[in-house]
Protein backbone atom coordinates (compact mmCIF):
# COMPACT_ATOMS: atom_id res chain seq x y z
CA UNK A 1 0.00 0.00 0.00
CA UNK A 2 1.46 3.51 -1.06
CA UNK A 3 0.26 6.86 0.86
CA UNK A 4 -0.22 9.24 -0.36
CA UNK A 5 2.35 11.77 -1.95
CA UNK A 6 3.88 14.34 0.43
CA UNK A 7 6.21 16.54 1.39
CA UNK A 8 9.24 14.85 3.42
CA UNK A 9 11.41 17.96 5.71
CA UNK A 10 14.09 16.48 7.86
CA UNK A 11 14.36 20.15 10.31
CA UNK A 12 17.80 20.11 12.39
CA UNK A 13 16.84 22.60 14.89
CA UNK A 14 13.13 22.48 16.77
CA UNK A 15 12.55 26.10 15.96
CA UNK A 16 13.25 25.14 12.51
CA UNK A 17 10.65 22.17 12.78
CA UNK A 18 7.94 24.70 13.85
CA UNK A 19 8.91 27.08 11.16
CA UNK A 20 7.79 24.36 8.67
CA UNK A 21 4.98 23.06 10.98
CA UNK A 22 3.85 27.02 11.05
CA UNK A 23 4.36 26.92 7.26
CA UNK A 24 2.06 24.12 6.04
CA UNK A 25 -0.45 25.19 8.70
CA UNK A 26 -2.70 22.84 9.91
CA UNK A 27 -1.21 20.10 6.84
CA UNK A 28 1.58 18.90 8.21
CA UNK A 29 2.26 15.79 10.63
CA UNK A 30 5.58 15.50 13.17
CA UNK A 31 6.66 12.13 12.35
CA UNK A 32 8.59 10.66 15.11
CA UNK A 33 8.58 6.82 15.68
CA UNK A 34 5.29 6.50 12.90
CA UNK A 35 4.40 3.17 14.20
CA UNK A 36 0.86 4.66 14.19
CA UNK A 37 1.16 7.20 11.54
CA UNK A 38 2.41 5.61 8.98
CA UNK A 39 -0.08 1.96 9.24
CA UNK A 40 -2.94 5.56 8.42
CA UNK A 41 -1.02 6.91 5.98
CA UNK A 42 -1.06 3.75 4.31
CA UNK A 43 -4.62 2.86 4.43
CA UNK A 44 -5.05 6.58 3.70
CA UNK A 45 -6.84 7.50 6.79
CA UNK A 46 -4.76 10.11 7.42
CA UNK A 47 -2.35 12.39 4.13
CA UNK A 48 -0.86 14.86 5.40
CA UNK A 49 0.64 17.35 3.06
CA UNK A 50 3.85 17.40 4.62
CA UNK A 51 6.19 15.31 7.35
CA UNK A 52 8.15 16.79 9.44
CA UNK A 53 10.37 14.43 11.13
CA UNK A 54 11.82 15.29 14.36
CA UNK A 55 14.39 11.83 14.71
CA UNK A 56 17.27 13.94 13.89
CA UNK A 57 16.59 16.77 16.41
CA UNK A 58 19.42 17.08 19.15
CA UNK A 59 18.26 16.78 22.83
CA UNK A 60 14.89 14.87 22.52
CA UNK A 61 15.69 11.52 23.94
CA UNK A 62 15.72 12.18 27.64
CA UNK A 63 15.00 9.82 30.12
CA UNK A 64 15.51 10.92 33.64
CA UNK A 65 14.82 11.81 36.84
CA UNK A 66 14.62 15.58 37.73
CA UNK A 67 13.56 17.21 40.93
CA UNK A 68 12.13 13.66 42.14
CA UNK A 69 10.13 13.81 39.14
CA UNK A 70 10.44 12.20 35.59
CA UNK A 71 11.15 13.48 31.82
CA UNK A 72 10.38 11.65 29.19
CA UNK A 73 11.65 13.70 25.75
CA UNK A 74 9.79 13.06 22.57
CA UNK A 75 12.68 10.43 20.78
CA UNK A 76 11.86 8.09 23.67
CA UNK A 77 11.47 4.74 22.44
CA UNK A 78 9.17 2.01 24.10
CA UNK A 79 12.31 0.35 24.37
CA UNK A 80 14.41 2.51 26.04
CA UNK A 81 11.55 2.48 28.26
CA UNK A 82 11.07 -1.08 28.77
CA UNK A 83 14.80 -1.63 29.35
CA UNK A 84 14.99 1.02 31.73
CA UNK A 85 16.16 0.70 35.05
CA UNK A 86 14.91 3.58 36.44
CA UNK A 87 11.55 2.84 35.83
CA UNK A 88 10.75 0.39 38.73
CA UNK A 89 9.38 0.97 42.27
CA UNK A 90 7.75 4.54 42.22
CA UNK A 91 7.46 4.66 38.22
CA UNK A 92 6.14 0.93 38.42
CA UNK A 93 3.08 1.84 36.37
CA UNK A 94 5.13 3.02 33.53
CA UNK A 95 7.94 0.48 33.91
CA UNK A 96 5.01 -2.42 33.60
CA UNK A 97 3.24 -0.94 30.48
CA UNK A 98 6.52 -0.48 28.76
CA UNK A 99 6.78 -3.98 27.61
CA UNK A 100 2.86 -4.73 26.67
CA UNK A 101 3.23 -2.14 24.35
CA UNK A 102 2.24 -3.45 20.86
CA UNK A 103 5.37 -5.89 19.87
CA UNK A 104 9.02 -5.58 20.84
CA UNK A 105 9.17 -4.34 17.06
CA UNK A 106 7.15 -1.94 16.81
CA UNK A 107 9.02 -0.84 20.81
CA UNK A 108 11.94 -0.16 18.91
CA UNK A 109 10.64 2.55 16.71
CA UNK A 110 7.25 3.83 18.64
CA UNK A 111 7.96 6.76 21.13
CA UNK A 112 5.71 7.34 24.44
CA UNK A 113 4.79 11.37 23.30
CA UNK A 114 4.03 10.05 19.92
CA UNK A 115 1.55 7.61 21.53
CA UNK A 116 0.08 10.51 23.83
CA UNK A 117 -0.31 12.67 20.22
CA UNK A 118 -2.06 9.81 18.55
CA UNK A 119 -4.70 9.22 21.07
CA UNK A 120 -5.56 6.00 20.35
CA UNK A 121 -8.82 5.30 23.23
CA UNK A 122 -6.69 1.93 22.96
CA UNK A 123 -3.07 3.20 23.68
CA UNK A 124 -1.37 2.08 26.72
CA UNK A 125 0.76 5.14 28.09
CA UNK A 126 -2.29 7.74 28.16
CA UNK A 127 -3.64 5.39 31.10
CA UNK A 128 -0.53 4.99 32.42
CA UNK A 129 0.73 8.78 32.34
CA UNK A 130 -2.72 9.59 33.27
CA UNK A 131 -3.06 7.58 36.36
CA UNK A 132 0.54 9.19 37.36
CA UNK A 133 -0.54 12.44 36.65
CA UNK A 134 1.32 13.39 34.05
CA UNK A 135 1.50 16.57 31.78
CA UNK A 136 3.15 17.03 28.70
CA UNK A 137 5.26 20.21 27.26
CA UNK A 138 4.73 21.19 23.86
CA UNK A 139 6.33 24.13 21.84
CA UNK A 140 5.02 26.15 19.27
CA UNK A 141 4.69 29.42 17.57
CA UNK A 142 3.23 30.96 20.90
CA UNK A 143 5.91 29.29 23.35
CA UNK A 144 5.42 26.78 25.21
CA UNK A 145 2.84 25.72 27.56
CA UNK A 146 2.16 22.29 29.59
CA UNK A 147 -1.10 20.09 29.24
CA UNK A 148 -1.78 17.80 31.88
CA UNK A 149 -2.46 14.82 30.28
CA UNK A 150 -6.19 14.28 31.16
CA UNK A 151 -6.93 17.92 29.54
CA UNK A 152 -4.68 16.33 26.15
CA UNK A 153 -7.41 13.82 25.21
CA UNK A 154 -10.31 15.36 23.48
CA UNK A 155 -12.03 11.96 21.93
CA UNK A 156 -10.76 9.42 19.90
CA UNK A 157 -7.35 10.36 18.15
CA UNK A 158 -8.23 14.21 19.12
CA UNK A 159 -6.31 15.99 21.06
CA UNK A 160 -6.27 19.81 22.24
CA UNK A 161 -3.14 20.43 20.80
CA UNK A 162 -2.43 22.71 17.83
CA UNK A 163 -1.19 21.83 14.34
CA UNK A 164 1.58 23.41 14.71
CA UNK A 165 2.81 22.31 18.03
CA UNK A 166 4.78 19.71 18.96
CA UNK A 167 5.05 17.43 22.29
CA UNK A 168 8.61 18.05 23.47
CA UNK A 169 8.39 15.49 26.46
CA UNK A 170 6.23 14.48 29.24
CA UNK A 171 6.98 15.35 32.56
CA UNK A 172 5.48 13.19 35.44
CA UNK A 173 5.03 14.83 39.19
CA UNK A 174 7.31 13.50 41.92
CA UNK A 175 4.90 10.59 43.44
CA UNK A 176 6.76 10.40 46.78
CA UNK A 177 9.09 8.69 48.53
CA UNK A 178 6.59 5.44 49.06
CA UNK A 179 4.65 4.99 45.55
CA UNK A 180 4.56 1.98 42.92
CA UNK A 181 1.57 0.82 40.89
CA UNK A 182 1.24 -1.47 37.87
CA UNK A 183 -0.55 -2.06 34.81
CA UNK A 184 -2.71 -4.65 33.47
CA UNK A 185 -3.64 -5.56 30.03
CA UNK A 186 -5.71 -7.67 27.82
CA UNK A 187 -4.56 -8.45 24.71
CA UNK A 188 -5.72 -11.48 22.54
CA UNK A 189 -2.60 -11.68 21.39
CA UNK A 190 0.89 -9.96 21.40
CA UNK A 191 0.71 -6.83 18.99
CA UNK A 192 -3.15 -6.80 19.21
CA UNK A 193 -4.79 -3.78 20.41
CA UNK A 194 -5.79 -3.84 24.09
CA UNK A 195 -9.06 -5.63 25.22
CA UNK A 196 -8.63 -3.72 28.00
CA UNK A 197 -5.96 -1.96 30.40
CA UNK A 198 -5.90 -1.01 33.76
CA UNK A 199 -3.17 1.37 35.19
CA UNK A 200 -2.89 1.65 39.09
CA UNK A 201 -0.92 4.19 40.51
CA UNK A 202 -0.62 4.50 44.91
CA UNK A 203 1.03 6.90 46.36
CA UNK A 204 1.20 6.96 50.49
CA UNK A 205 1.43 8.87 53.05
CA UNK A 206 1.67 7.31 57.25
CA UNK A 207 -0.04 4.37 56.12
CA UNK A 208 -2.72 5.34 54.44
CA UNK A 209 -3.41 6.56 50.30
CA UNK A 210 -2.05 9.61 49.63
CA UNK A 211 -3.23 9.73 45.80
CA UNK A 212 -3.93 7.04 44.30
CA UNK A 213 -4.30 6.98 40.54
CA UNK A 214 -6.32 4.51 38.11
CA UNK A 215 -7.13 4.90 34.34
CA UNK A 216 -9.16 2.81 32.03
CA UNK A 217 -7.74 1.97 28.11
CA UNK A 218 -9.87 0.37 25.66
CA UNK A 219 -13.05 1.54 27.59
CA UNK A 220 -14.33 5.02 26.62
CA UNK A 221 -13.88 7.67 23.86
CA UNK A 222 -10.21 8.16 25.47
CA UNK A 223 -8.21 6.80 28.00
CA UNK A 224 -10.64 7.29 31.20
CA UNK A 225 -9.69 8.05 34.81
CA UNK A 226 -11.80 6.62 37.50
CA UNK A 227 -11.65 9.58 39.14
CA UNK A 228 -14.37 8.20 41.89
CA UNK A 229 -12.78 5.21 42.84
CA UNK A 230 -9.28 7.39 42.91
CA UNK A 231 -11.46 9.57 46.06
CA UNK A 232 -13.04 6.92 47.83
CA UNK A 233 -9.62 5.26 48.36
CA UNK A 234 -7.55 9.00 48.81
CA UNK A 235 -6.57 8.95 52.52
CA UNK A 236 -7.98 5.45 53.62
CA UNK A 237 -6.20 2.42 54.57
CA UNK A 238 -5.94 -0.57 51.72
CA UNK A 239 -8.47 -2.98 53.31
CA UNK A 240 -9.74 -5.63 51.67
CA UNK A 241 -13.11 -3.66 51.57
CA UNK A 242 -11.79 -0.12 50.11
CA UNK A 243 -9.71 -2.39 47.34
CA UNK A 244 -12.79 -4.22 46.49
CA UNK A 245 -14.67 -0.78 46.42
CA UNK A 246 -12.70 1.05 44.06
CA UNK A 247 -12.35 -2.06 42.18
CA UNK A 248 -16.31 -1.37 41.55
CA UNK A 249 -16.56 2.16 41.11
CA UNK A 250 -13.76 1.64 38.10
CA UNK A 251 -16.00 -0.69 36.47
CA UNK A 252 -18.71 1.88 37.06
CA UNK A 253 -16.55 4.48 35.56
CA UNK A 254 -15.83 2.29 32.03
CA UNK A 255 -17.64 3.53 29.49
CA UNK A 256 -17.24 -0.17 27.07
CA UNK A 257 -19.09 -1.33 24.00
CA UNK A 258 -19.07 -4.85 22.69
CA UNK A 259 -16.89 -5.33 19.15
CA UNK A 260 -14.64 -8.50 18.08
CA UNK A 261 -12.88 -8.50 21.30
CA UNK A 262 -15.61 -9.24 23.78
CA UNK A 263 -18.96 -7.44 25.12
CA UNK A 264 -18.99 -4.20 26.89
CA UNK A 265 -20.07 -6.51 30.03
CA UNK A 266 -17.18 -8.60 29.74
CA UNK A 267 -14.74 -5.59 29.30
CA UNK A 268 -16.30 -3.86 32.39
CA UNK A 269 -15.94 -7.32 34.76
CA UNK A 270 -12.39 -6.54 33.55
CA UNK A 271 -11.97 -3.52 34.80
CA UNK A 272 -13.06 -4.69 38.14
CA UNK A 273 -10.99 -8.15 38.08
CA UNK A 274 -8.11 -5.79 36.81
CA UNK A 275 -7.96 -2.49 39.22
CA UNK A 276 -8.92 -5.32 42.68
CA UNK A 277 -5.39 -7.29 41.27
CA UNK A 278 -3.77 -4.16 40.23
CA UNK A 279 -4.02 -2.32 43.50
CA UNK A 280 -3.27 -5.38 45.27
CA UNK A 281 -0.17 -5.40 43.75
CA UNK A 282 0.50 -1.30 44.72
CA UNK A 283 -0.19 -2.48 47.83
CA UNK A 284 2.69 -4.82 47.67
CA UNK A 285 5.10 -2.58 45.97
CA UNK A 286 4.44 0.29 48.60
CA UNK A 287 5.16 -1.90 51.29
CA UNK A 288 1.85 -1.66 53.08
CA UNK A 289 0.05 -5.36 53.93
CA UNK A 290 -1.54 -6.83 51.01
CA UNK A 291 -5.12 -7.60 52.25
CA UNK A 292 -6.39 -11.01 51.48
CA UNK A 293 -8.44 -11.58 48.14
CA UNK A 294 -11.38 -11.36 50.47
CA UNK A 295 -14.13 -14.16 49.81
CA UNK A 296 -15.18 -11.30 47.05
CA UNK A 297 -16.68 -10.70 44.83
CA UNK A 298 -15.84 -13.63 42.42
CA UNK A 299 -17.41 -13.32 38.85
CA UNK A 300 -20.40 -15.53 39.87
CA UNK A 301 -21.64 -18.16 37.37
CA UNK A 302 -24.42 -16.19 36.18
CA UNK A 303 -22.89 -13.07 35.60
CA UNK A 304 -20.74 -15.17 33.93
CA UNK A 305 -23.39 -16.90 31.93
CA UNK A 306 -24.52 -13.73 30.94
CA UNK A 307 -22.12 -12.15 29.41
CA UNK A 308 -20.90 -15.06 27.59
CA UNK A 309 -24.47 -14.86 25.97
CA UNK A 310 -24.01 -11.29 25.15
CA UNK A 311 -20.73 -11.75 23.88
CA UNK A 312 -21.24 -11.45 19.87
CA UNK A 313 -18.05 -11.84 18.44
CA UNK A 314 -18.52 -10.71 14.90
CA UNK A 315 -21.50 -7.84 15.44
CA UNK A 316 -18.31 -5.25 15.93
CA UNK A 317 -21.08 -2.93 17.24
CA UNK A 318 -19.69 -0.08 18.56
CA UNK A 319 -21.08 2.53 20.74
CA UNK A 320 -18.43 4.99 20.09
CA UNK A 321 -18.93 5.34 16.83
CA UNK A 322 -17.28 4.85 13.23
CA UNK A 323 -13.53 6.09 13.43
CA UNK A 324 -13.21 3.38 16.11
CA UNK A 325 -15.15 0.70 14.31
CA UNK A 326 -13.03 1.80 11.19
CA UNK A 327 -9.47 1.92 12.82
CA UNK A 328 -10.01 -1.17 15.44
CA UNK A 329 -12.15 -3.66 14.32
CA UNK A 330 -11.88 -3.77 10.26
CA UNK A 331 -9.88 -6.78 8.89
CA UNK A 332 -6.55 -5.74 8.27
CA UNK A 333 -6.74 -2.57 9.60
CA UNK A 334 -3.79 -0.74 11.45
CA UNK A 335 -3.34 -3.68 13.59
CA UNK A 336 -0.46 -3.66 16.24
CA UNK A 337 -2.09 -1.51 19.12
CA UNK A 338 -0.36 1.46 20.08
CA UNK A 339 2.53 2.61 18.35
CA UNK B 1 14.61 12.99 -2.91
CA UNK B 2 18.29 11.17 -3.35
CA UNK B 3 18.64 8.58 -0.62
CA UNK B 4 22.26 6.37 0.03
CA UNK B 5 21.34 3.56 2.08
CA UNK B 6 24.90 1.31 2.89
CA UNK B 7 22.86 -1.95 2.42
CA UNK B 8 24.65 -5.25 3.49
CA UNK B 9 27.65 -3.36 3.71
CA UNK B 10 27.47 -1.77 -0.25
CA UNK B 11 26.54 1.78 -0.50
CA UNK B 12 23.23 2.33 -2.79
CA UNK B 13 21.64 5.21 -4.11
CA UNK B 14 18.47 6.05 -5.63
CA UNK B 15 16.41 9.25 -6.29
CA UNK B 16 12.86 8.38 -4.62
CA UNK B 17 9.36 9.88 -3.91
CA UNK B 18 9.17 10.35 0.01
CA UNK B 19 6.40 8.21 0.21
CA UNK B 20 8.59 5.22 -0.96
CA UNK B 21 8.56 2.78 1.79
CA UNK B 22 12.13 0.92 3.09
CA UNK B 23 10.72 -2.41 2.10
CA UNK B 24 9.83 -0.97 -1.94
CA UNK B 25 13.28 0.18 -2.19
CA UNK B 26 14.97 -3.26 -1.05
CA UNK B 27 12.73 -5.18 -3.17
CA UNK B 28 11.81 -2.85 -6.38
CA UNK B 29 14.39 -0.68 -6.76
CA UNK B 30 17.23 -2.21 -5.10
CA UNK B 31 16.14 -5.77 -6.49
CA UNK B 32 16.67 -7.55 -2.98
CA UNK B 33 13.65 -9.59 -2.52
CA UNK B 34 14.26 -11.93 -0.13
CA UNK B 35 12.67 -9.26 2.45
CA UNK B 36 8.98 -10.27 2.38
CA UNK B 37 5.81 -8.09 2.56
CA UNK B 38 3.69 -10.49 4.59
CA UNK B 39 0.76 -8.31 6.44
CA UNK B 40 1.53 -4.85 5.02
CA UNK B 41 -0.41 -3.65 7.67
CA UNK B 42 2.76 -3.73 10.39
CA UNK B 43 1.54 -6.79 12.18
CA UNK B 44 3.71 -10.22 10.89
CA UNK B 45 6.96 -8.72 10.58
CA UNK B 46 8.10 -10.35 7.49
CA UNK B 47 9.56 -7.24 6.41
CA UNK B 48 11.91 -7.45 9.47
CA UNK B 49 15.37 -6.14 8.41
CA UNK B 50 17.96 -4.57 10.58
CA UNK B 51 18.47 -1.12 10.96
CA UNK B 52 21.86 -0.25 12.10
CA UNK B 53 21.30 -3.48 13.81
CA UNK B 54 17.52 -2.86 15.12
CA UNK B 55 15.23 -4.89 13.87
CA UNK B 56 12.63 -2.84 12.25
CA UNK B 57 9.27 -3.38 9.98
CA UNK B 58 10.63 -2.19 6.61
CA UNK B 59 6.56 -1.63 5.40
CA UNK B 60 6.33 1.14 7.98
CA UNK B 61 9.05 3.17 7.65
CA UNK B 62 10.04 5.60 4.51
CA UNK B 63 12.99 4.62 2.73
CA UNK B 64 13.51 8.52 3.10
CA UNK B 65 13.93 7.96 6.87
CA UNK B 66 16.97 5.17 6.40
CA UNK B 67 19.08 7.84 4.40
CA UNK B 68 22.23 7.77 5.91
CA UNK B 69 22.17 4.65 8.08
CA UNK B 70 22.93 1.23 7.50
CA UNK B 71 20.31 -2.10 6.77
CA UNK B 72 20.94 -5.29 6.83
CA UNK B 73 18.50 -7.98 4.81
CA UNK B 74 18.70 -11.72 4.44
CA UNK B 75 20.49 -11.17 1.64
CA UNK B 76 23.64 -10.04 3.89
CA UNK B 77 23.73 -12.92 6.30
CA UNK B 78 25.39 -15.90 4.49
CA UNK B 79 29.18 -14.61 3.55
CA UNK B 80 31.75 -16.37 1.43
CA UNK B 81 29.54 -19.32 0.55
CA UNK B 82 28.51 -20.19 3.93
CA UNK B 83 25.70 -19.93 5.84
CA UNK B 84 25.32 -17.57 8.71
CA UNK B 85 25.04 -19.10 12.19
CA UNK B 86 21.76 -18.00 12.52
CA UNK B 87 20.69 -19.97 8.84
CA UNK B 88 22.66 -23.21 9.64
CA UNK B 89 20.39 -22.97 13.36
CA UNK B 90 17.37 -22.90 11.13
CA UNK B 91 18.29 -25.54 9.17
CA UNK B 92 19.74 -28.22 11.16
CA UNK B 93 16.50 -27.50 13.30
CA UNK B 94 13.67 -27.37 10.93
CA UNK B 95 12.72 -23.88 11.91
CA UNK B 96 10.63 -23.49 9.00
CA UNK B 97 8.27 -24.51 6.48
CA UNK B 98 7.13 -22.39 3.71
CA UNK B 99 9.83 -19.89 4.31
CA UNK B 100 7.95 -16.62 3.86
CA UNK B 101 8.27 -15.57 7.27
CA UNK B 102 11.84 -16.50 7.51
CA UNK B 103 14.05 -13.79 6.74
CA UNK B 104 12.04 -11.66 9.11
CA UNK B 105 12.36 -14.51 12.07
CA UNK B 106 16.53 -15.04 10.94
CA UNK B 107 16.86 -10.80 11.43
CA UNK B 108 15.07 -10.76 14.60
CA UNK B 109 16.77 -13.53 16.26
CA UNK B 110 20.14 -12.68 15.09
CA UNK B 111 19.41 -9.10 16.91
CA UNK B 112 18.69 -10.87 19.55
CA UNK B 113 21.64 -12.75 20.07
CA UNK B 114 23.61 -10.04 19.30
CA UNK B 115 22.04 -8.68 22.45
CA UNK B 116 21.70 -11.88 24.49
CA UNK B 117 23.99 -14.57 23.71
CA UNK B 118 22.39 -17.30 25.79
CA UNK B 119 18.44 -16.04 26.05
CA UNK B 120 15.93 -18.72 27.56
CA UNK B 121 12.91 -20.14 25.92
CA UNK B 122 10.54 -17.36 26.99
CA UNK B 123 13.45 -15.02 26.22
CA UNK B 124 13.61 -15.94 22.60
CA UNK B 125 9.50 -16.24 22.11
CA UNK B 126 9.15 -12.87 23.66
CA UNK B 127 12.15 -11.48 21.40
CA UNK B 128 10.16 -13.27 18.18
CA UNK B 129 6.36 -11.98 19.27
CA UNK B 130 6.45 -9.60 16.58
CA UNK B 131 7.16 -12.46 13.81
CA UNK B 132 4.13 -14.48 12.95
CA UNK B 133 4.49 -17.68 11.46
CA UNK B 134 1.74 -19.92 10.33
CA UNK B 135 3.82 -23.14 9.70
CA UNK B 136 5.97 -23.95 12.22
CA UNK B 137 4.11 -23.61 15.43
CA UNK B 138 7.34 -21.38 16.33
CA UNK B 139 8.88 -24.59 18.34
CA UNK B 140 11.09 -25.75 15.92
CA UNK B 141 12.24 -21.84 15.57
CA UNK B 142 12.48 -21.53 19.14
CA UNK B 143 14.95 -24.99 18.59
CA UNK B 144 16.80 -23.46 16.05
CA UNK B 145 17.85 -19.84 17.64
CA UNK B 146 19.09 -22.15 20.85
CA UNK B 147 21.18 -24.79 17.97
CA UNK B 148 22.61 -21.05 17.15
CA UNK B 149 23.48 -19.73 20.59
CA UNK B 150 24.95 -23.14 21.48
CA UNK B 151 26.91 -22.73 18.57
CA UNK B 152 27.90 -19.22 18.42
CA UNK B 153 29.39 -20.19 21.98
CA UNK B 154 31.21 -23.25 21.44
CA UNK B 155 32.76 -21.06 18.56
CA UNK B 156 33.94 -18.36 20.38
CA UNK B 157 35.39 -20.49 23.46
CA UNK B 158 37.12 -22.94 20.47
CA UNK B 159 38.07 -19.67 19.00
CA UNK B 160 39.42 -18.17 22.68
CA UNK B 161 40.92 -21.82 23.35
CA UNK B 162 42.96 -21.26 20.50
Amino acid sequence: MYPASFDYLVPATLEEALETLGRYEDDAKVLAGGQSLIPLMKLRLAAPRALVDINRLPGLDTLAEENGGLRIGALVRHKTCERSDLLGGRWGTLGAAAPLISDPIIRNLGTVCGSLAHADPQGDWGSALLAMDAEVVTRGPDGTRTIPVGELFEGPFMTTLAPTEIITEVRVPDPGPVAGGTYLKLERKVGDFATVGVAVHLSMADGRVGRAGIALTAVGPTNLRATAAEEALTGSELTDGAIREAARLAAEAAQPYSDTRGSADYKRTVVRVFTERGLRAAAEAVGAPVPPAGQGEPVTTGEALEATERHDYFSGQGTVGGVMDELGDKPGGPDGGER
Amino acid sequence: MKVTVVVNGQERSAEVEPRLLLVHLLRDRLGLTGTHIGCDTTSCGACTVLLDGTPVKSCTMFAVQADGREVTTVEGLAANGKLHPIQEGFKEEHGLQCGFCTPGMLLASKALLEENPDPSEEEIRWALSGNLCRCTGYQNIVNAVQWTARKLQSDSATTGAS
